[in-house]
């Protein structure tokens, strides 16, 4: 990362600070990197970086735990580069690589190959290993290896492991190096090579869909898994109610385990399909209002601790097959704040767009900190971040400088054409969201600034 | 984005269905003719885009359009560029930009029309998309009953099937034939029952206002018409059956159940018919058979969706129509929507 100088000053002047009792009105000055001052109206010397922060909150920079970066393999679709100038428009600091590249990262010679793209990423970027080689669920990555290389998250994702023996194998032998599995649950048999939810939906649509079981049967399996072999694990986007409800139930019993939610479960039903567009056909795929409602629950009653994106760019000719040939996946670095913020913190008094509210409001909302913590706080802790780098916060003097600024009023339309991203394949495309990220600051950098990436 | 086409029974409606049906009644008569032809659709072009294999469906929209003058491009998969990897979109913008005033297409994938329809600027006819939809084949059984309906009743035809109690039998899961029907006939005011084994029903009807039965021989003592649908051996493959045997003994029209039908009930299939597994090769032969009147009436209904599509663009009255056309005249009068309807006096 290109070094400005190691007392380079930067002031967040006028905004507020996220803090767990609400906000509170405060400058932020960064030297060198680190914070150096928080609180009102900070006097500076001449020749300091001044980024104005009226009307918007500091928190924490955003850490996203499942971000497909497509780099080796896919460059036509996504770069390390790219999607980390995605990352950063959307607020992030941090962002945890996704192993099913091509090929896969599975092997200590490709953390380091990743890891050395990563060098002019301008967020940071964290690298997931896989579980099996190739993804092919048959033989185990060299965990240990690849863990001393800082890799903390394993996972197959974009499958899960579909042999139970061998997940069990998995997580006992990697119990003593401190590292999370992940699971991607879809059992392959069950899901029956479906492109959407099965339900009413698919049914009308004659499309053949994956149902809920698919999904619940491997969570379920997965926490019998960890209640065996006490090792931590972390479910990847969970989408279902009765996901949701097992995952709870586990909390409840205490057996180690984390899970995050993406932000177009939290706010698209499968009824987004009835056009046929393939730019809504995703992995897991999109459920009822009831499991939107059931994964927003989560959110807020902590069963959920992360939200995560699950950014995976696929180029427009790919979104332009048949619905039933297209790849999986949506963009989502740049919306989710705002995505998860109507979703979770507001409400059709509160001024959510209109698309975003639920019928029949959920008990509650969460709070502008709570948000912070399932985008930041509780992210960088499960990818080892917080320790590493500085990332999910506290905003004090002495931590690191990673900082993202939010205007929490702005109103603005998703217009894929003006993303950072090489895809274009978002669900939001001209949908109203409220809440947009005006400046980011990685390592006391600012990489956004007014919304616009300067590196 | 192209025109509005014929994408789904949905964007017909009752009122759609029954204009079609009307103006599928004056071409019934052209086709009757000694020179079955008239000039209405003469200057434009329809071109079928079949990217799955078909007989009926191809060969009765090219017969319709000729019917109609219009001029006809045929594009199929296995001879296109498709085979060298070429995509869906630029396939079917090339075709378009070619000058195309309806494409006529069918395809593997549910969906595909509807994509089409976003990137043309021809309007689309669905000739069938994956397990989706198959409209016009819907449309020429709306015809098809109504016309078995009346001859029972000895009357002149009427403009629904209110009252008719319809039994789809067989693999529904997998079929677009059966969901247009579904929605045809529940608009004419049928009464439809799926019948088949669980794993050949869609995982939910919700909201298709059909009943669900598992007994064949409980429901045919029910209903009027026993609507057949194609077993396709893949199902086997699939494990949704366990054989072929047990198939047709208790869901295929056999003739031993055949025989204890009401004489009434007629018996519908959309072809291609497997003999022997779904229907016994007597039985589709039989006069309770509408199968070739199935496949007769299709190319007046296609027609009239085809003319229904274009009527918009025609001048009325237009050139050719006038001396000695008065079919095609009473049929531009029919379908060109003329505001408080007037004219239609």
């Amino acid at each position: 990362m290109a070094e400005r100088g190691r007392r380079h000053r930067l002031l967040l002047r006028g905004g507020s600070v996220v803090a767990p009792d609400g906000e509170q009105r405060a400058d932020v000055l960064v030297e060198g990197g680190t914070i150096v001052a928080v609180g009102p109206g900070i006097d500076v010397p001449p020749g300091t970086e001044v980024l104005d922060a009226s009307g918007c909150v500091t928190g924490p920079g955003l850490v996203d735990l499942h971000t497909h970066l497509r780099q080796p393999g896919r460059e036509d679709a996504e770069t390390v580069e790219t999607g980390a100038r995605a990352a950063a428009l959307g607020g992030y600091t941090a962002v945890v690589a996704m192993p099913n590249t091509d090929p896969a990262t599975d092997s200590a010679a490709a953390v380091r190959a990743v890891l050395a793209l990563a060098r002019v990423a301008c967020v940071e970027v964290a690298v997931a290993g896989a579980i099996t080689v190739g993804r092919a669920g048959e033989r185990l990555v060299p965990f240990a290896e690849m863990a001393e290389l800082g890799v903390r998250l394993f996972t197959d994702d974009g499958r899960g492991v579909q042999h139970a023996g061998l997940m069990r194998r998995a997580l006992e032998y990697a119990r003593p190096l401190g590292v999370v599995l992940a699971e991607h649950c879809e059992d392959e048999e069950l899901a029956g090579g479906g492109s959407m939810h099965e339900g009413a939906w698919s049914s009308r649509l004659g499309i053949p869909g994956q149902p809920s079981i698919a999904e619940e049967a491997m969570v379920e399996r997965d926490l019998g898994l960890v209640r065996l072999t006490g090792t931590r694990m972390h479910f990847l986007h969970l989408s279902s109610a009765r996901s949701v409800a097992l995952v709870k139930a586990a909390r409840a019993e205490g057996l180690p385990v984390t899970a995050e939610a993406t932000p177009h479960h939290l706010s698209l039903t499968d009824a987004e399909v009835a056009g046929y567009d393939p730019v809504f056909k995703v992995n897991p795929p999109l459920r009822t209002a009831a499991d939107v409602l059931a994964v927003r629950a989560g959110v807020l009653d902590g069963t959920i601790d992360a939200v995560a994106t699950d950014h995976a760019p696929h180029p427009p000719e790919s979104k332009e097959e048949p619905f039933d040939m297209a790849p999986p996946g949506m963009t989502g670095l740049e919306t989710a704040f705002a995505v998860a913020y109507g979703a979770l913190c507001l409400d059709a008094a509160t001024g959510a767009p209109p698309w975003l509210t639920a019928p029949g409001a959920a008990p509650r909302r969460a709070s502008v900190a709570e948000l912070f913590g399932a985008l930041s706080v509780v992210p960088a802790r499960i990818a080892g971040l917080d320790v590493a780098s500085g990332h999910g916060g506290p905003i004090r003097p002495g931590a690191r400088a990673q900082l993202c600024v939010v205007d929490l009023a702005a109103r603005w339309t998703v217009d894929p054409a003006t993303s950072a991203s090489r895809s274009r394949n978002t669900p939001f495309a001209g949908r109203e969201l409220v809440g947009r990220v005006r400046h980011t600051i990685v390592g006391g950098e600012a990489v956004v600034v007014d919304g616009k990436a300067v590196r | 984005m192209s025109r509005a086409g014929l994408l789904s029974v949905e964007d017909l409606g009752r009122q759609g269905i029954v204009e079609i049906l009307h103006l599928a009644d004056s071409f019934a008569e052209v086709s009757e003719r000694a020179i079955p032809k008239v000039p209405a659709l003469r200057g434009k072009t329809v071109a079928t885009v079949f990217f799955e294999s078909s007989t009926r469906t191809r060969l009765s929209f090219e017969a319709a359009a000729k019917r109609l003058s219009a001029d006809t491009m045929t594009f199929t998969a296995a001879t296109s560029s498709v085979t060298k990897g070429e995509s869906l979109r630029d396939t079917v913008e090339t075709i378009d930009a070619l000058g195309v005033d309806v494409m006529v297409v069918r395809h593997g994938s549910s969906g595909a029309p509807a994509q089409v329809a976003g990137w043309v600027d021809a309007c689309v006819v669905n000739a069938g998309d994956g397990q989706h939809e198959h409209p016009t084949q819907a449309l020429l059984d709306c015809f098809t009953l109504r016309e078995a309906m009346a001859r029972r009743a000895g009357a002149d035809p009427v403009d629904d099937l209110a009252g008719v109690r319809i039994a789809i039998v067989g693999d529904v899961r997998h079929s677009r034939v059966a969901r247009s029907c579904v929605l045809a006939f529940r608009a004419l005011g049928a009464r439809v029952v799926l019948v088949g084994p669980p794993t050949l029903l869609p995982p939910t009807t919700e909201g298709w206002g059909v009943e669900v039965a598992h007994d064949l021989d409980a429901a045919l003592d029910e209903v009027d018409v026993c609507y057949l649908l194609r077993l396709q051996s893949e199902r086997l493959r699939e494990a949704l059956l366990p054989s072929l045997g047990e198939y047709s003994e208790r869901y295929g029209l056999t003739r031993e159940r055949a025989r204890r039908l009401d004489p009434d009930l007629v018996v519908m299939h959309p072809g291609p018919m497997i003999r022997g597994v779904e229907i016994a090769a007597e039985i589709a032969s039989s006069p309770r058979s509408l199968v070739t009147r199935q496949v007769h009436n299709g190319v007046a209904v296609r027609m009239a969706v085809l003319f229904r599509l274009l009527a918009g663009d025609l001048p009325a009255p237009f050139p050719g129509m006038s001396g000695g056309m008065s079919v095609g005249a009473e049929v531009v009068e029919a379908a060109v929507p003329v505001a408080g309807g007037a004219r239609r006096g």
